[in-house]
């Protein structure tokens, strides 16, 4: 039993962890409504570029990470950039980087696809020591502070004049553009801003896992897609349940974040029940699909069911 | 005010689809000009308009407003000089968001934007203010997503914002043809309202003869990219919707029955 729950943390760990990348995922399918594929590259990269930096620069694990950060950066400019300059189509664009950075990433960790830290003190084990907690425990921790703190910071950037023209750049460019918005430049700051949330991410796993491994982020923007579905799921049961809408900004990154974790424990338990690891990209896949298509379904499923071919009296 | 001159424009340059567009437009207004453009389908009108916004590159010619020419500026740059308002609705507001966040971007227009919150506490009043002389009833709804309003409400919020930033020039491109006959009325009168009492400059595309008759202090006719027609003052005043049509057949040579222009009376 105890095997159980200890697996369990692990889950919510690594889903609060992942739930930064959530964040950037966010910013880009739901404010940008770009569906950014840059995202398994520059996931990889964070972890890459932590590990090396570490292993090889004996660099300080908090510093590791912001370097990653400015990294994963760099990984959503030179998306933005063939995008909105010489204008591929956005999905192509995130392919062409993503698939740029497994090169750029295996150059980076000098040709190996894996390194472990092994013993070496990463800001999640510094924290365990420190406070005498399992290696979960302190991801937990470390996770929710830096998840809570980048939610403040997008929430603050998103009310700023910059952030409100990104917003408004995802939902009618026409109109912010007749606004006076040069809104590639909008685009470009939306991709940076994201690819560097999910390279932060993969250098907390990296420092989670205690290696960074190329294939790391591969599928990472399925389970963000997953995540940001059981976010919002959960946001509208809570809404219902409680308090009426939540609506806020804040409360919906929250809601990614929480659901992050929620689709770790899912798949904790899925595997508890047998399932193997290696179908897991196709449950995460399943999944997502359902998610997306329900919505639809049900409401063609309505529209057939509400036809009449008299039509009703009008009662008045 | 506004001058343009020579403007050329040709879409899908030697192609099978080769269309002039516009060929070779002159056209100067002065400051408080309200001017009426009308034509039939394929005119030129709205790529006129969308020349002078920004929307595409010209072939030639040249564009001036107040004497600075913005020819090759980038249509964000020239936002911060011109206000527009669409035809659909729903391009001229972004539906996900507030109205007051809506207007707060309109009050930065051409503005360069920076780090300071998007909307400060002290602008809201000025926009209730604003709102309310719309007299629609939005001042009491200023937190209401624009996905909301209906579609006359969302043009005339557009109308509000492209005019809230006094614009140089403000283009109406055919905004109330989307809209039922009641709700066109109403945005009408207030765009005559606004424009009136805050002095615009202003060229408004229409389909509809008697409006473009009835507002505005001149008059232009399109025909093929040109301009066939234009007429101010006291003569645009005793004009009716027969003499346009009889000048439309005269300067185009084509029996106006034929042709799909469809102005309506």
């Amino acid at each position: 039993m105890s095997g159980i729950f200890i697996a369990l943390q692990g889950a919510v760990a690594q889903g609060i962890l992942w739930g930064v990348m959530v964040l950037g995922v966010y910013i880009t399918y739901r404010l940008l409504n770009i569906a950014d594929l840059t995202v398994d590259g520059s996931f990889a990269l964070g972890g890459c570029v932590c590990a090396t930096l570490i292993i090889n620069f004996n660099m300080n694990p908090a510093l590791a990470l912001v370097i990653a950060a400015l990294a994963g950066m760099l990984a959503g400019a030179v998306t933005g950039f063939l995008h909105t300059v010489l204008e591929i189509p956005a999905i192509l664009a995130g392919i062409l980087t993503q698939i740029s950075l497994w090169s750029v990433n295996l150059r980076i960790m000098s040709g190996k696809s894996n390194i472990p830290l092994l013993k070496l003190q990463t800001l999640i084990s510094g924290v365990g020591d420190l406070f005498g907690l399992s290696q979960a425990q302190a991801s937990i921790i470390v996770g929710v502070l830096i998840a809570v703190l980048m939610v403040m910071v997008l929430y603050w950037f998103f009310g700023t004049e910059i952030g409100s023209a990104i917003r408004a750049t995802g939902y009618n460019e026409d109109m912010i553009r007749a606004l006076g918005v040069n809104t590639g430049k909008m685009k470009l700051f939306g991709l940076m801003i994201s690819n560097s949330l999910v390279s932060l991410s993969g250098a907390l796993v990296c420092q989670h896992q205690k290696y960074a491994d190329i294939n790391m982020g591969r599928g990472a923007i399925v389970i963000g897609l997953a995540a940001i579905v059981i976010g919002e799921v959960l946001l509208g049961v809570a809404g219902s349940l409680f308090v009426g809408k939540l609506e806020n900004f804040a409360f919906r990154l929250l809601a990614v974040v929480l659901g992050s974790a929620v689709y770790f424990l899912i798949r904790a338990i899925v595997l508890q029940l047998g399932l193997k690891t290696n179908d897991m990209n196709l449950f995460t896949a399943v999944f997502v699909a359902l998610a997306l298509s329900i919505p639809v379904l049900t409401a063609k499923w309505r529209a057939k069911q509400a036809y009449s071919e008299t039509g009703e009296e009008d009662d008045t | 005010m506004l001058t343009i001159t020579n403007v050329r424009k040709t879409f899908n340059k030697g192609t099978v689809n080769e269309k002039k567009a516009l060929c070779g437009i002159n056209l100067h207004l002065n400051p408080g000009d309200f001017v009426t453009v009308i034509g039939g389908n394929g005119a030129g009108k709205s790529t006129m308009l969308n020349m002078i916004a920004g929307v595409y590159p010209i072939d030639s010619g040249k564009i001036e407003i107040d004497g600075v020419n913005i020819s090759r500026e980038p249509e964000y740059k020239r936002a911060q000089y011109i206000g527009r308002v669409f035809q659909d609705p729903m391009r001229g507001t972004a539906a996900g968001m507030e109205i007051q966040e809506n207007l707060a971007l309109a009050l930065r227009r051409g503005q360069s934007r920076g780090l300071s919150w998007g909307i400060k506490a002290n602008e809201k009043d000025f926009y209730r203010e604003s709102l309310t002389r719309l007299g629609l009833g939005l001042q009491t709804r200023m937190s209401s997503k624009v996905g909301l309003l209906s579609g006359g409400q969302r043009q005339a919020l557009t109308l509000l914002m492209a005019t809230l930033e006094k614009p140089k020039l403000l283009l109406l491109d055919e905004h109330t043809a989307a809209l039922d006959p009641k709700t066109a009325k109403k945005v009408l009168e207030l765009t005559d309202e606004i424009v009136k009492e805050r002095e615009l400059t202003t060229l408004m595309v229409t389909h509809n003869m008697k409006d473009a008759i009835q507002l505005g202090n001149r008059l232009i006719m399109m025909h093929e990219g040109r301009i066939i027609y234009d007429v101010a003052g006291e003569e645009k005043k005793s004009l009716h919707v027969d003499d346009l049509l009889k000048k439309f057949e005269e300067a185009s040579g084509e029996e106006f029955a034929n042709d799909r222009m469809m102005l309506a009376k």
